[in-house]
């Protein structure tokens, strides 16, 4: 009896297992044909002539300047992208305006333009034939072709990352222990710092490390301000791809892997983040 | 300290959360602001704090126009709806941010920051859980904590919104005794508020019955049960 009348539930989202395990296997082979298989083959080409030969073309003055620059250009611009993206923040959340809404699209933008544009933008604004751009170049601080041009389209392409991360988590924080500290006696600048920062560290953190991997790795803008001048202008990307354009394969992924391994050393903090402080993160409110 | 409240409105936009109200509160008194959701109490007792501006009226602080102050040179020691602790401090760290946000020439020493709020901890019943994080904290005790760090400031008076409105009928009934009991050993001019006539009634010298941004009735528990001036305080009191 019990036999005839037992029934299997089924949860209606559930699909039969023949349905699953297809999904699962092209899920696996999209993921190994589009993200491991090109990761791997980075450090194949890298090695192709044993690891000496990729180390030496590491150490060569073009390779040098290039990691130099790309780490002066983030160690400058992310730091002042985390201030601004922390004041937008605070801005948009701890105070009522109108526009609002407005400010949180425009806050959006770098990530709807093409970095190509922006940077045709910012020629377009400071390069030689403009008035401005012009007085510059005569008063000695050239903007395009230059580090501040380079710093200013890595600016512009990263600096929705801090913003976008602590928005949903000071909304979801609300203004009351802020007002607490007001209340205690606390001038607004010591509230800033013993209560709102402490509050978002761990997304604030976050949004660092996502802007400090896209500020290293960002190609599009970087490569129309810069002008690629080798030892000058170059930065780890462009230069990755001049290299491979002059068929030095070796060097090309040489480099390509160094900035590889930043991008895993950054998914592997961000997952330790997110392991740890999963409940201090935009990541949870955004759904 | 004596408050007065002058004519006093607020506009939110085109939404009129007070029409001009007057108020005049006793040095000592515990008052209770008294009304269904959305009668503006929380927006009265924030103009009192200082966390919001009226749009016309002032405030009188014994006598002198408080309207201007600041929020922090209000000194009201203010417990919010849901407490608002500093979730990333301890119960001790919590208690002692005001005196430590004091400027240095009026701030007191560690041992003395430490003596206070071993005090204050004694006077909430509550001497041992100074290490601990608010997250570790039973809603009762969170509440006793957040009155510990608004007095710690040794304020000229102290608001409270819905000081027991989370918490459940038994834990209510207790910390109801606790907070006569604050308010009677400190003197503090206490207001807070409640839409719970009960406790408005057995807690208050004085209820405030508020509706839809109007004072329907002053007076005291007795008076107001006794003599309700108008049908919605009838309604309200006996629901
Ligand atoms: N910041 C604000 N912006 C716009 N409107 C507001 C704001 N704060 C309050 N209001 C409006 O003012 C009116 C009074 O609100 P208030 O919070 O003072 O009510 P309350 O009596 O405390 O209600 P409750 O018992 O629900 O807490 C409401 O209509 C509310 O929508
Ligand atoms: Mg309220």
């Amino acid at each position: 009896m019990s036999d005839a009348t037992q029934i299997r539930f089924r949860a209606a989202t559930e699909e039969s297992p023949a349905t699953r395990w297809t999904l699962i296997a092209l899920a696996f082979a999209g993921l190994a044909i589009l993200v491991f298989a090109p990761l791997i083959a980075v450090f194949v080409e890298a090695l192709a002539d044993g690891a000496v030969e990729a180390l030496r073309s590491l150490a060569s003055p073009d390779a040098r300047d290039a990691i130099r620059l790309t780490l002066t250009i983030a160690a400058i611009s992310v730091p002042l992208n985390a201030i601004f993206g922390v004041a937008a923040a605070w801005f948009i959340t701890k105070f009522d305006f109108r526009g609002k809404a407005f400010l949180i699209t425009l806050i959006d933008l770098p990530f709807s333009v093409s970095p190509v544009v922006a940077g045709l933008c910012i020629v377009l604004m400071f390069g030689a034939n403009s008035a401005l751009g012009g007085w510059l170049v005569a008063q000695g601080y050239p903007i395009v072709f230059a580090m501040p041009g380079i710093i200013l389209a890595t600016m512009f392409v990263t600096f929705p990352f801090v913003a976008r991360e602590l928005i949903p988590v000071m909304i979801e924080q609300g203004r009351a222990e802020e007002e607490a500290a007001l209340t205690l006696g606390a001038s607004g600048w010591r509230v800033f710092w013993t209560v709102t920062l402490p509050n978002i560290r761990w997304a604030l953190l976050y949004g660092v490390l996502l802007c400090n991997a896209r500020a290293m790795g960002e190609f599009g803008a970087v490569a129309v301000v810069s002008g690629k001048i080798r030892g000058e202008t170059a930065t780890i990307p462009t230069t990755i791809e001049m290299l491979y354009q002059e068929y030095l394969s070796v060097a090309a992924f040489s480099l390509a892997a160094v900035l590889t391994l930043l991008a895993l050393l950054t998914l592997l903090l961000k997952t330790l983040l997110e392991l740890r402080h999963a409940d201090q993160l935009a990541a949870n409110h955004r759904h | 300290m004596h408050i007065e409240i002058d004519e006093i409105s607020k506009a939110f936009g085109t939404t009129a959360a007070l029409h001009p109200v007057s108020l005049s509160i006793p040095s000592g008194a515990l008052v209770a602001l008294l009304g269904p959701s959305g009668s503006g109490k929380t927006t009265l007792l924030r103009i009192l704090g200082g966390l919001e501006f009226p749009t016309s009226g002032r405030v009188l602080f014994d006598g002198q126009d408080a309207t201007g102050l600041t929020v922090q040179e209000r000194r009201a020691g203010f417990v919010f709806q849901s407490y608002a602790l500093f979730r990333h401090m301890t119960v001790f760290e919590n208690i002692a941010y005001g005196l430590n946000a004091r400027p240095r020439a009026t701030r007191p020493t560690k041992a003395e920051i430490a003596r206070r709020v071993t005090k204050l901890l004694e006077l909430i019943q509550l001497p041992d859980i100074g290490a601990r994080y608010p997250s570790q904290l039973s809603g009762g005790q969170r509440q006793r904590v957040a009155l510990a760090r608004a007095l710690a400031i040794e304020p000229r008076m102290l608001l409270l919104d819905e000081p027991f409105g989370a918490l459940d009928a038994k834990v209510r009934k207790e910390l109801r005794q606790g907070l006569r009991d604050i308010h009677d050993t400190t003197g503090l001019t206490t207001v807070f508020v409640t839409h719970d006539q009960e406790e408005a009634m057995e807690l208050a010298d004085l209820v405030v019955v508020m509706s839809m941004g109007r004072i329907e009735q002053i007076g005291k528990p007795a008076d107001i049960r006794a003599r309700p001036a108008t049908a919605f305080v009838k309604d309200f009191i006996t629901a």
